[in-house]
């Protein structure tokens, strides 16, 4: 316990000695940690909201208005047959006219209702087992034809939705999206481990007459070590404890409040309480590795 | 911790304790000689020589000098003492220990047990004349009541229980010197290595030091002092080693040595130099042991 007490006061002997490189490699770390405490929610929410999409989607298959109940039977059939095929639902002219009008309002609706016929096709709503395959169900429902045009499975078939260009999009946004956050997360990782491997080379050189003597009385190579360890630790915990201080205030007036929106809901998939622990937890290891690779290079014992 | 310790190695050809000079303290009857060296030669990276085929062997309670000029690998010797360096050839014995067989983490072990004075004192220029001592306890992993009870008795040995919380730089340069062989010796180590330790002082702050080095060897340690000051030398009346170039080219047995006390020492060497009292340095004045 009194050599723990002794590493400490050492510590924070030497971060008080020389305060602005301490001060800037606190300032980094709290920074990179604030940045990966938002960084997790965003992820988080925008992969789910990825997987929520991707789920919705599904192929849509719309049939010629004369298609008769030997036809849909048949198509059903075929469509059924395909790999990857999770599920077929029929949606007759009269559903489509009213799932429309489910969805619409006011005069719209009204106007909807003094159509005379009804305009809408028959169609099948296809889903799939996993949405990466609806290229493949795709190419199956459209094989291409002798002109190397695709060719609908069967001639009473008018249209196959193509949803390829959509779910691209949101897939490759939603993935950009990520790698920036990451690049970034990543450089700021990088220089928060640069800025304390620099404070514990600077606390080594300010500190060499104190490694000097201890060698001569024969300290152990780990007592020797040790402060300088705890004093990345410290800058690692301190920047962290600022960066949590600063997301608690910003979930406490920002996310908390726009919780009620129902297009944030996704914000709040993670919770506070792990997402501290995970953040002390990286400062830690980030500036214990910050100082290990310094003590490697600069302190020969 | 038992390297310098007491106990007996298994009896080695030519590990007999050979009596150079006037003979130690009783005590070392039996056992090896603390320092002991065989052929050591160190090269330094670079292919300079510092030490070459240099034998010798010091026993316990021995106050023995090293001279020599600059380069002659004085510092070399001490460093190799100390497995600073390590030697290319030959045999480094500390207390029947061989340097080379010490693994590499036990080296802190061993220099907990020889004491080092430098020139330069290297004290720490922040913190206070105790807590200067303090460290050197407390980076061995000291139990704090031990600290308590050994800083200000090493203190009153050297002379400076008034001054424990002065800073380095409101000492004079012998009592600094003082509080860096406090710091050598808080632990007791059976051996004291002393590098020009009177090197940056004047003639009468240097009899001080001597005096108190001659206090720390009539306590039963062996004391090895480098240094250039011929006339300090001659006036010790004790074992020379000259190095020159890095080989031994002397090691005489101290002429007309003479059992004196630390005061009476302290007296003579006054006498025989043509200088007054200490006056500045309160621990010359308190009685030898």
């Amino acid at each position: 316990m009194s050599r723990f007490t002794f590493f400490v006061s050492e510590a924070f002997r030497a971060l008080r000695r020389q305060a602005a490189p301490s001060i800037a490699a606190i300032v980094t770390v709290g920074v990179t940690t604030l940045l990966v405490g938002v960084l997790i929610p965003v992820l988080r929410a925008s992969e789910s909201k990825n997987t929520e999409v991707r789920e919705q989607i599904g192929l849509r298959v719309f049939l010629f208005a004369d298609a008769t109940k030997d036809d849909i039977k048949q198509v059903r059939g075929q469509i059924k047959g395909i790999d990857h095929v999770d599920g077929v639902d029929y949606i007759s002219k009269q559903e489509a006219v009213q799932i429309l009008k489910g969805r619409v309002e006011g005069d719209l609706k009204e106007s909807l209702n003094e159509l005379r016929g009804n305009p809408l096709p028959a169609s099948f709503d296809v889903s799939l087992d996993d949405p990466d395959n609806l290229e493949a169900v795709q190419n199956d429902l459209q094989p291409a034809g002798p002109n190397g045009k695709p060719q609908p499975i069967n001639p009473i078939i008018e249209e196959v939705n193509d949803a390829r260009s959509e779910t691209n999009q949101i897939r490759e946004v939603t993935g950009d999206v990520q790698i920036y956050l990451v690049v970034i997360a990543t450089l700021l990782l990088l220089a928060s481990l640069l800025l304390i491997a620099n404070t514990i080379r600077l606390s080594i050189y300010a500190r060499r007459r104190e490694v000097e003597v201890m060698r001569l009385v024969g300290a152990t190579n780990w007592f020797i070590r040790w402060p300088f360890v705890v004093e990345g630790i410290l800058v690692g915990l301190m920047g962290a404890l600022i960066a949590i201080g600063v997301l608690w205030v910003g979930k406490v007036l920002v996310v908390d409040q726009l919780n009620s929106f129902a297009l944030i809901d996704n914000f709040s998939t993670v919770s506070f309480a792990p997402l501290v622990l995970v953040l002390l937890g990286a400062a830690v290891v980030v500036s214990a590795l910050g100082s290990g690779i310094t003590l490697r290079r600069f302190l020969r014992i | 911790m038992a390297l310098l310790g007491t106990r007996q190695r298994r009896n080695r050809a030519g590990s007999k304790p050979r009596r150079r000079g006037e003979p130690g303290p009783a005590h070392s009857e039996g056992r090896p000689p603390i320092v002991e060296l065989r052929d050591a030669t160190v090269v330094y990276p670079g292919g300079h020589v510092g030490l070459e085929r240099v034998s010798l062997s010091v026993d316990r309670g021995e106050f023995a000098f090293v001279v020599g000029p600059t380069g002659c690998g004085k510092s070399t010797l001490i460093k190799m003492l100390i497995r600073e360096v390590e030697a290319a050839s030959g045999r480094v014995l500390i207390a029947g220990r061989d340097l080379e067989r010490i693994p590499a983490g036990k080296v802190p072990m061993l220099r907990r047990r020889i004491g080092t004075v430098f020139q330069d004192f290297k004290l720490l220029p922040n913190r206070t004349v105790y807590d200067n001592v303090a460290y050197a306890l407390q980076v061995i992993g000291a139990p704090r009541s031990e600290i308590r009870r050994q800083v200000p008795e090493i203190l009153r040995l050297v002379g400076l229980q008034s001054k424990i919380h002065n800073y380095p730089d409101q000492l004079s340069g012998g009592e600094q010197q003082r509080v860096s062989i406090a710091r050598s010796f808080v632990n007791h180590p059976p051996l004291l290595l002393a590098d020009e330790p009177t090197g940056n002082l004047d003639p009468v702050t240097s009899i001080g030091i001597m005096q108190l080095l001659y206090r720390i060897n009539r306590t039963g340690t062996t004391v090895l002092v480098v240094t250039h000051d011929r006339e300090m030398v001659d006036k010790m009346r004790r074992r020379v080693i000259a190095l020159e170039e890095g080989r031994l080219v002397r090691d005489q047995a101290g002429a007309g040595y003479t059992d004196e006390s630390t005061t009476e020492f302290a007296l003579r060497v006054r006498a025989e130099m043509g200088v007054g009292d200490e006056g500045h340095t309160n621990g010359d004045s308190t009685p030898g042991r």
